[in-house]
């Protein structure tokens, strides 16, 4: 059990990730992640209701015909995305404003609904669970990692306004790094792209080393085990 | 049937010859035909506008070789030599403000190679024309700096900086003065008319249309002489580098509705001549719409693109927010080129142009032909 929740984690984080594995969700990804605390105030929000709809589908996964399993999932999660969107709206007023139209947008998420039909309709309550929350985690790591990066080449800031997301304790995560402003065109939308494409390759580039690296280290151990008899004789 | 359908199937049999082209030739007439334009570029803007120029162009080629060598390619230098890159950052350096900062150079050269290039898969595979990707990804990322035209300084003159001042101006350690910019006539001729001021009287002190051709007058290094730009053109032209259509087109499809326009509303509209002889329009006519890999394949399909190139190019001018659109219009039409290489497309070899086969009848001096046709 140990074992497979490591993998779910794993898979959530980097080897499946909702964005930059799946290429799911890519307009909120796209959209709103001009500065690294909007990413992260998405990607949270998106990780709350993934959590929840992944807990719900998976407990009346046996009550629920297949013919009508889409209306109902989605039901459950448009009222998950709005209890989301008022509670947002009350306490993180600044954030609601920011992300405005896309906290009501997360219904159509498809990583939310894609989790659903690929592993919470058939898996436990606890598996989903931890699926959820490991596939929105990784969601939100992708979303601040390219707001991060849009907004420094943009702006030259890092977590701008973060005080307003996460409260007045967190005002040091707010850098200004310099005065000159930046590349305008990294918040405009072929930033987003610009950036998510690179990152994809970087990924890709990360995941192809490694893999070389682990067949050559099998290799080694391969031959020093068949070369190990040949000593002891 | 006749000769003329007889004609229209013959095709020169084996053994073909190379006709002797190739990749670096091309590159190395279009870099000469720049090369009075530049030149005359440098003199007018001094030495900021030559160091700029030279690290522009060693900026594009370290990128391209850095590409290259990422991609896996044994022998990037052999492909760096074959002066693509070169010449893109040669037109890159052409459309920028002389007296930009270096960064504004090297910037732009990872844009074209990295993003506007490489990222497709390198020469002849990239969608969008890499020195306009980069020149609009700058126009808008850096709106200030791309606009700062530094009023022409002669080399010769008391006023130009010398080498050392120069150099510090490509550093950007001298900041640029307003007092030695000054707008270009596109740019003033907008500002003017969102004012509220008629043309007629906005353009009445400044516009000197002999000096257009002379090229003295604020601008980038491509847009200094009109009559070195078109020199160039033609010697492209004569040399069969480039076909007619592009450029024409091009051409036409700005002059015309700015002929028309200005008959109708002199005060709301640039004349012809102001079109032709300001920013990049001949430029982009000769050296940028002509770019074999962005602009469609047939001789019509070119022609469209032109007029495309042209008339959107008028239209961003004389209705748009921005003063020039030669860039913007050449990404359009580079976007559009998959659609006209589709839409216009020559006749298949041995059928009409409705699709029906060509008879094989043979024509009557050789009947011996027409039993291998049935």
């Amino acid at each position: 059990m140990s074992a497979s929740i490591k993998t779910l984690v794993k898979d959530g984080l980097w080897d499946n990730n909702v964005v930059f594995a799946q290429m799911l969700a890519l307009c909120p990804s796209m959209a709103v992640t001009t500065s690294g605390t909007n990413g992260l105030g998405m990607g949270l929000a998106t990780t709350a209701v993934l959590a929840a709809s992944n807990i719900l589908i998976s407990l009346i996964r046996g009550v629920v015909s297949p013919q009508v399993r889409i209306p109902v999932f989605i039901i459950l999660i448009a009222g998950l995305v709005t209890l989301v969107d008022m509670a947002l709206d009350a306490w993180l007023h600044e954030l609601y404003k920011v992300l405005g139209i896309f906290i009501a947008l997360i219904v159509v998420n498809c990583a939310i609904l894609g989790r659903a039909e690929a592993f919470a309709s058939r898996n436990g309550v606890w598996a989903s669970c931890v699926d959820g929350l490991a596939m929105g985690l990784g969601f939100t790591f992708a979303l601040t990692l390219i707001g991060l990066i849009r907004e420094f080449l943009g702006s030259g800031t890092l977590f701008a306004q973060a005080p307003q997301l996460l409260g007045a304790g967190f005002a040091f995560l707010e850098i200004r790094l310099h005065e000159r402003g930046g590349a305008l065109l990294m918040i405009l939308p072929p930033g987003a792209f610009a950036v998510l494409g690179f990152l994809l390759a970087g990924k890709r580039l990360l995941d192809a080393r490694r893999q070389a690296g682990q067949k050559s280290r099998q290799k080694t151990s391969d031959a020093e085990e068949s070369a190990a008899p040949v000593d002891t004789r | 049937m006749s000769v003329a359908d007889y004609r229209a199937v013959r095709t020169f049999a084996s053994p073909h010859a190379h006709g002797g082209g190739e990749i670096r030739r091309t590159m190395r007439r279009v870099q000469l035909a720049l090369t009075p334009a530049t030149l005359f570029g440098f003199w007018l803007y001094g030495w900021p506008a030559f160091l700029l120029w030279l690290i522009t162009l060693l900026s594009v080629l370290v990128f391209e070789f850095m590409s290259l060598r990422l991609a896996g390619e044994k022998d990037a230098g052999r492909i760096l030599g074959d002066g693509s890159a070169l010449l893109t950052g040669w037109l890159l350096a052409m459309t920028l403000p002389p007296w930009s900062p270096w960064w504004v150079g090297t910037l732009g050269a990872f844009i074209a190679i990295v993003i506007g290039k490489q990222v497709f898969g390198g020469l002849g595979q990239n969608v969008f024309n890499p020195a306009m990707v980069a020149r609009v990804a700058l126009l808008i990322s850096f709106p200030l700096q791309l606009t700062a035209w530094v009023a022409p300084l002669p080399l010769a003159s008391l006023a130009a900086p010398g080498f050392i001042e120069g150099l510090r101006i490509t550093l950007g350690q001298i900041p640029l003065l307003d007092a030695m910019t000054s707008a270009s006539l596109l740019g003033f001729a907008k500002t003017e008319l969102s004012r509220g001021v008629g043309l007629a009287q906005a353009l009445a002190a400044g516009h000197a249309p002999q000096l257009s051709w002379l090229g003295v007058r604020a601008g980038s290094l491509g847009e200094s002489s009109a009559l070195l730009i078109l020199a160039g053109g033609v010697f492209l032209l004569a040399t069969g580098v480039i076909r007619w259509q592009a450029p024409v087109g091009v051409l036409a499809g700005t002059l015309v509705p700015a002929i028309i326009a200005h008959a109708f509303a002199p005060e709301a509209y640039l004349d012809a001549g102001s079109h032709l002889l300001s920013g990049a329009l001949l430029l982009g006519a000769f050296f940028i719409a002509t770019d074999y890999v962005t602009s469609p394949v047939t001789d019509l399909g070119k022609l469209v693109f032109g007029l495309g190139v042209g008339l959107t190019t008028w239209v961003i001018r004389s209705l748009g927010g921005y003063p020039e659109g030669v860039a913007f219009a050449i990404l359009f039409m580079n976007a559009l080129t998959p659609i006209i290489d589709h839409c216009v497309k020559p006749r298949v070899l041995g059928r009409t142009w409705s699709g029906r086969p060509v008879s094989l009848a043979a024509p009557p001096d050789a009947r011996g032909g027409s039993r291998h046709g049935a």
